[in-house]
């Protein structure tokens, strides 16, 4: 749980592909828990994430199932998404800027994870603060891309551009991702004010919880965020791309 | 019996303790040079995609380069950001193992769009 478990010296045996075979036989049978080198928190964090996983997937394959089964041409991404900058048309720019927004925030929660494990507490809750902005400007220029698409008449049941689907697929997944990136801006701020108050240090104990807790929740809040990144590269690829 | 958690960290565990390690959880804390280098692949990457889009490569050639890029991206957001790499394998396994059950659902789906798609054309079309 500490810092001072980063390595020093380095065991020389490596495992070979059947001796990790055999780590997994022998944790799932093991008493008590399978997953020895990650905390409860960290493993249930991963398993709503896997259930998560779900929920995108299907959201994203209904999205596949109506664009694969509609007779009438589906709408050009690459033009409703393009931004008109300085008097030229560039394609599809909105969306790659946010993209690179959101990279750049899971940059710098990776490194906030770094700074609350070696207890520099004021920059591990600074860099979930630039995380967060990153994060709540993402959601600002959704909002933006969701005024001008309904300005310009896409509803969930129709649009001028193509098929009527592509607006409820649009709404559904794109505002069901954003929802997970306002949560995330939230608990993101609420960490970081535990963070730099150091709450960690003292144990002071949770509002809601009534215990005490641990940097940890910093590396289990980036398992959550970098999660909604994750998922956006796949909205990205699919729906905007394809 | 006892592995240590220096030898967790970095997924190095000598074969006799892999079999029955202690269960204990250790910190994922790594060099910030692997995470700036992982962010700047994954501007390159994103870039990459977008510049697809941008000379509006067509046909199989933009889904390849699409899905390409698109894997990439994940496989470095899991391993690095979300520490997979060095994650046991009993984790690792319970965690990517199921998502790969929505391969058969798109499968299923896709054979049940074209389906739809051809009883469209063949009664309204």
């Amino acid at each position: 749980m500490t810092a001072e478990h980063v390595s020093t010296e380095h065991v020389t045996i490596e495992p070979t592909l059947r001796s990790r075979a055999l780590g997994v036989v022998a944790d799932w049978s093991s008493d008590q828990r399978s997953f020895k080198s990650a905390s409860w928190g960290k493993a249930m964090m991963w398993i709503f994430l896997v259930s998560d996983t779900f929920v995108f997937s299907c959201f994203l394959i209904s999205y596949m199932t109506v664009r694969m089964s509609t007779t009438v041409e589906w709408p050009h991404p690459s033009e409703i998404f393009a931004l008109d900058i300085g008097g030229k048309k560039i394609p599809l720019i909105l969306i790659a800027i946010m993209t690179f927004d959101l990279i750049t925030s899971s940059g710098t929660m990776a490194m906030a994870v770094n700074f609350a494990y070696a207890r520099q507490r004021k920059k591990a809750a600074i860099l979930m603060l630039v995380t967060a902005f990153f994060g709540a400007a993402f959601v600002g220029m959704q909002a933006f891309e969701w005024s001008k698409l309904i300005h310009e008449g896409v509803r969930p049941w129709g649009n001028p551009f193509g098929a009527a689907q592509f607006g409820s697929s649009f709404f559904m997944i794109t505002g069901f991702h954003g929802f997970h990136v306002s949560v995330g801006v939230i608990f993101l701020l609420l960490i970081a004010r535990a963070v730099w108050r150091g709450d960690y240090d003292v144990g002071r104990r949770g509002f809601f919880t009534s215990r005490k807790g641990r940097y940890e929740i910093v590396e289990i809040m980036g398992l959550y965020w970098h999660f909604v990144d994750l998922v956006w590269v796949f909205i990205f690829a699919f729906f905007y791309l394809w | 019996m006892t592995a240590t958690t220096d030898d967790m960290t970095h997924g190095h565990v000598p074969v006799a303790q892999a079999a029955q390690p202690a269960a204990q959880a250790h910190g994922q804390q790594h060099p910030i040079k692997l995470y700036l280098l992982v962010w700047a692949l994954l501007f390159v990457l994103s870039a990459c995609s977008y510049l697809v889009d941008y000379f509006d490569v067509q046909g199989y050639l933009r889904w390849f380069l699409i899905v390409v890029f698109m894997l990439l991206k994940a496989g470095l957001i899991v391993a690095v950001f979300m520490h997979m790499a060095w994650e046991r394998l009993a984790l690792v396994v319970a965690i990517l193992m199921p998502p790969m059950a929505v391969l058969v659902l798109m499968a299923m789906m896709a054979w049940e769009g074209e389906y739809t798609k051809y009883l469209r054309e063949f009664f309204f079309g």
